[in-house]
């Protein structure tokens, strides 16, 4: 035994504290810190943003005119297939995540996820798993072409061979969510500091809450549906095919018990940043912060009794159709008590426009012009005449561009200072924000219309009648996808050379976020605050 | 200022876009349609998005009044209330009212779409990968509506006409005020039967059947598409309605029963290469064209060429085989099933002469007999 | 383990049971359907075999439902399939028999299966068939032609509101299964049994 204190030891523990990130590639590919993980997540939204983008434009490029110009149907197909499962799964999903993994363990004051090595494998399944899925573009037989939404028995006994590589891709996708899922309940769960109870919890921490609930609940479900498709297509079972005793239609009912709780997976944290960004920029507390708690609990467990409201025309009885017309009709009230609260925040606050908070008042509006057409959608006989018409992209549209996508910018633009520690252009962020609400209005209101004038969804070519509004649509999607562009200059130029930030960033902020330096330390919170 | 119009615009403008039936003429709105059942899906439609308008204004107006009144540029300082149980239990209970308001329509108006009973005339409509086949059930008339819009038109090689896309070879006819039962089907993949001014559309399931119906207040033609993918032509098999007095529809199924019996006829005669030739190039436009090409290059290695092509040169019995039975697991149907004998001679006939094929076979609706007959 | 560490343990066993838990319910969803359409007569799968009870003996008189008979043969089945009626109007209680005309006219062994799909879908309950061609697969040898029984008994208890049944049957091709060795009569019956089983939990 020796008596002599071991100075290398020492000073190894000091040099530990000071020694910050690794260096080159290998920091990327190893880390286990959420900030660098949600970076990550970010950025590879960001090219997949990019990519289903591409994507759109193609569609939108032959659908400027009457007739086929650039692209012929085959590719049409896979084009608007792609271009669905990018932007679900490739551009929507892991932004949140990558939200989620900068923000929960600041806001609860923790200083890491709860899981930090699972966190990493659950990025770096992503690009693996669409890397496979673009391949298949260049595969031959095409790539997948049967809809986002892959109906049997189009996507089994009718699809092209690249059909197997989009289901292991739906796999590789779902276990990196599933993951994602497990690390974010236990970060919130289990690492709260001291003080902060549930209900002092911040509102995109309590959506995210929600949200990963969902993601447990409903991705393994999608996991069984393209594994019956699997053995469908390759060990001879029937669960879709009529001839062996299955029916097509099952599929449907699986495939949306996953899809509509889905789609308010694709939301809530939108809810959530929004309800972050308003009571900031209204310089006053958000109004019924427990009202909204309980409006997005009540919106997630109503949203596992209404999937049947996107198979009205299958045939259902008429006693199946008035439920599912009900329930869906129910759920417009907790999100309208949403809506209710942020304009009562912003009554009688003191208010002021920077960039987030025009993402997020834009937010408030188009999403409700989304959810008016989902109310309408919602009307079983009224829907005999929208279901699969442009009508319904129009719906859709308005909530995920406006609501979820306009519901990221306005998070990244509220807490990109705090990430880089500089502030991006106000002048050109706002720039961003209008020709982005021009671009997008232009390119999915004229859809309204146009699917109530009768024009179907997914296809490559229509009727002289639907010529204008589609051109406009047309322009409207260029305009809107150039500018994203702009976003790109304005992030790269804040992380370059932006004024410098403070730690409070915006006056009105609340949060344990905004309690330490901008840009935020590589460890935060390593010893947990106190929360009054 | 500038920036409140522009988003106030949508709201302001959309009561004038949705003046009724003025609005659908410019592609607007919703046809109110020629039925009882699409005129109350039409009302049931306005109705609820004016409750959605008002709504909107309501909601908007107080944000936008925020928007301009409690800005801190303006001085306004925030009050800090932010929680009052009696106002979220009010703004609960309110849209409930208006969603049980609105909800009690939309069920008689369901109740009133599911009744099927005590139908005048029942036809069976079955989606195949890409067109529609009626069958008028209990009356031997059976036959199958292609679209018409002829590759040039799509291709822009020519002018696009008034119906583009929305035109067939042979149209459903029904006869004006009857209740017209349909019993709808699919071959192969799911399609969807969509009659917009009926506002009939229900999903044709294979191995499966879905009943819907329509009573049709005023003769015309009415057309419509398909709407749920199913595959490469989706967007190209439209449906076309043509609703006439009941003498006219009887004639017409008269007309339609006779060409049945002459068809079978002509199975037994014989046609000149140059008789054969003309009227295999309309069989080959209409059923064969959209994969194998007018010119008959096909879209390798999905769609063989014929054009020099082993089967269009080789033994008469393979391409026979191959075009009646078609390729299970392919896109190449079983056109046995589709065409007349005498059809799926000529198109045969013409796929060994055409494009330089020139083989000089002149196959007849015999030879086709035979071949199922062996 | 540290306590934080233990909390998480217990957090991720628990959320890794509802994975495993919520992906077997994905499956469940399967024969749960059938049950609910079974129960609720929604789909238009008719239900398998009946067993005529002395109750079904009693003949309604007083009332007629129309039954129609409709063929389809999928994809490239190129067989003749038709019914040899295609209406007929039969009352409650009342067992009829209708014969089902199919032949192969190709130059091969073949075999068929036959799924029928009734509607309107609430009238499954009520349509019993105690023989069916659609039982079994059928094979027919190179030109062999057959007529296939289908006796059936419409229930009393038909609601009164439904005048007119229609029983459509679309005819497959059973090769593909066949050569995987893939036996259908069998699933079917598993099926069947399973319906039966979760029926009467």
């Amino acid at each position: 035994m020796s008596t002599v204190v071991d100075i290398n030891t020492e000073n190894n523990h000091d040099d530990h504290e000071h020694h910050g990130p690794a260096k080159g590639i290998a920091r990327w590919l190893f880390t286990t810190n959420h900030k660098d993980i949600g970076s990550m997540y970010l950025w590879f939204s960001f090219i997949m943003f990019m990519i289903g983008g591409c994507m759109a434009l193609t569609i939108r490029a032959e659908l400027f005119q009457p007739g086929l110009q650039l692209i012929e149907p085959e590719f049409f197909n896979q084009m608007t297939t792609l271009h669905g499962l990018i932007m679900v799964f490739g551009a929507v999903m892991p932004a949140f995540v990558g939200l989620a993994n900068w923000m929960i363990p600041m806001m609860v004051g923790a200083p890491d996820m709860a899981l930090p090595r699972m966190n990493n494998w659950s990025f770096w399944i992503l690009p693996f798993a669409f890397t496979l899925l673009l391949s298949t573009l260049f595969m031959e037989g095409g790539g997948p072409n049967f809809g986002w939404t892959f109906y049997a028995p189009l996507s089994t006994t009718y699809a092209p061979d690249t059909v197997t590589f989009f289901i292991f891709g739906v796999h590789m996708m779902g276990i990196s969510s599933i993951m994602g899922a497990i690390n974010v309940i236990a970060t919130i769960l289990n690492m709260r500091a001291p003080g902060m109870t549930l209900m002092k919890m911040p509102l995109f921490v309590w959506t995210w809450l929600i949200t990963a609930f969902l993601l447990i609940a409903v991705m393994p479900v999608l996991a069984g549906v393209v594994t019956m498709m699997l053995t469908d297509i390759h060990f001879g079972t029937s669960f879709f095919n009529a001839a062996g005793g299955g029916d097509p239609v099952l599929f449907q009912h699986i495939f949306w018990f996953f899809g509509h709780p889905e789609v308010y997976i694709m939301i809530l944290p939108a809810f959530g940043a929004v309800s972050q960004v308003i009571p900031t920029f209204s310089r006053k507390p958000l109004f019924g912060y427990h009202s909204m708690v309980y409006a997005v609990a009540s919106i997630a467990i109503l949203s596992f009794i209404v999937w049947a409201h996107h198979m009205f025309t299958v045939g259902i009885p008429l006693v199946g159709e008035l439920f599912f017309m009900y329930a869906t009709m129910l759920i417009a009230v907790p999100t309208g008590v949403k809506v209710f609260n942020w304009v009562a925040t912003m009554f009688r606050g003191s208010l002021t426009f920077e960039t987030p908070m025009l993402f997020s008042i834009a937010f408030v509006v188009l999403f409700s012009i989304g959810g008016f057409s989902g109310l309408m959608l919602a009307i079983a006989p009224s829907d005999f005449q929208y279901h699969d018409t442009y009508f319904v992209v129009a719906h859709f549209h308005y909530v995920l561009v406006p609501g979820a996508i306009f519901g990221i910018f306005a998070a990244v633009y509220y807490w990109l200072p705090k990430w880089v520690g500089n502030m991006y252009n106000e002048k050109l962020g706002k720039m961003h924000f209008w020709l982005s609400f021009v671009g997008m209005n232009l390119t999915f209101f004229p859809m309204h219309f146009l699917g109530l004038a009768g024009m179907p969804r997914r296809i490559p070519d229509y009727a002289l009648q639907f010529a204008d509004f589609n051109q406009i649509a047309s322009v409207g999607a260029f305009m809107f996808g150039t500018t994203q562009l702009l976003f790109l200059y304005i992030v790269i130029n804040c992380i370059r050379k932006g004024e410098k930030a403070t730690a409070q960033v915006w006056e009105g902020a609340e949060g344990l976020e905004w309690t330490i330096p901008s840009p935020a330390p590589y460890h935060t919170f390593t010893t947990p605050p106190e929360v009054k | 200022m500038l920036s409140r119009l522009v988003r106030r615009a949508p709201t302001l403008l959309m009561p004038a876009l949705f003046a009724a039936d003025v609005s659908a003429e410019y592609g607007l709105n919703m046809p109110v349609g020629v039925t009882d059942v699409s005129q109350s899906v039409f009302d049931l439609h306005m109705q609820i998005f004016w409750i959605c308008v008002a709504i909107a204004v309501v909601v908007f107006g107080v944000m936008f009044y925020s928007i301009f009144k409690h800005r801190k540029s303006k001085g306004a300082v925030a009050a800090q209330f932010h929680e009052s149980t009696t106002v979220e239990i009010i703004w609960t209970i309110i849209p409930v009212i208006i969603l049980v308001l609105m909800a009690w329509p939309a069920t008689t108006t369901l109740i009133e779409m599911y009744d099927t009973s005590d139908s005048d005339v029942d036809i069976k409509i079955t989606g195949y990968q890409w067109k529609w086949r009626y069958e008028y059930i209990g009356q031997d008339v059976d036959f199958f509506s292609n679209m018409s819009t002829p590759k040039d038109e799509i291709y822009n090689r020519a002018e696009k006409n008034e119906n583009y896309l929305l035109e067939v070879d042979n149209e459903l006819v029904i006869p004006v005020n009857k209740k017209v039962r349909f019993l709808i089907t699919a071959n192969d993949v799911i399609h969807s039967w969509w009659v917009p001014d009926f506002a009939v559309k229900k999903d044709a399931i294979p191995g499966f059947i879905n009943e819907s119906w329509t009573r049709v207040n005023e003769t015309g033609i009415y057309r419509g598409q398909c709407t749920e993918l199913c595959g490469k032509d989706h967007g190209f098999m439209p449906v076309v309605v043509r609703v006439v007095e009941q003498e006219e529809y009887d004639t017409w199924i008269a007309t339609k029963q006779a060409e049945a019996k002459a068809a079978a006829a002509l199975a037994k005669l014989t046609f000149t290469l140059e008789e054969q030739m003309e009227r295999g190039e309309k069989v080959y436009a209409t059923n064969c064209a959209a994969c194998h090409q007018a010119n008959g290059s096909g879209i390798p290695p999905s769609f063989p060429a014929l054009k020099g092509s082993a089967i269009a040169l080789g033994p008469v019995d393979e391409h026979i085989k191959r075009v009646v039975s078609g390729v299970a697991g392919s896109a190449m149907q079983a056109y046995g099933a589709q065409l007349s004998e005498v059809d799926l001679a000529a198109v045969i006939t013409y796929e060994r002469n055409a494009w330089g094929n020139d083989t000089g076979d002149n196959v007849s609706a015999k030879d086709i007999v035979d071949f199922n007959n062996k | 383990m540290t306590e934080s560490q233990n909390k998480h343990k217990k957090t991720i066993t628990r959320l890794l049971i509802a994975v495993v838990g919520m992906f077997g319910f994905g499956f469940a969803l399967v024969p749960l359907y059938d049950v609910f359409c079974d129960l609720a007569g929604i789909n238009g799968k008719t239900n398998g075999r009946y067993e005529a009870s002395t109750e079904m003996q009693e003949v309604d008189e007083s009332r007629e439902v129309r039954i129609q008979f409709i063929t389809h043969n999928n994809e490239s089945m190129p067989w003749e399939f038709k019914p040899t009626v295609t209406e007929i109007k039969v009352n409650p209680g009342q067992m009829t028999q209708v014969d089902f005309y199919a032949r192969n006219p190709t130059s091969s062994r073949m075999v068929a299966q036959a799924v029928p799909s009734l509607s309107p879908s609430e009238g499954v309950n009520y349509f019993h068939k105690t023989e069916c061609f659609c039982f079994n697969q059928q094979a027919l040898e190179a030109k062999e032609e057959i007529l296939m029984p289908l006796i059936f008994v419409v229930d009393q208890a038909l609601p009164k509101h439904i005048k007119v049944l229609t029983l459509s049957y679309t005819l497959f091709d059973q090769g593909q299964f066949d050569q995987d060795g893939f036996d259908k009569k069998v699933f079917i019956q598993q099926k069947e049994d399973q319906i039966q089983v979760l029926g009467s939990l």
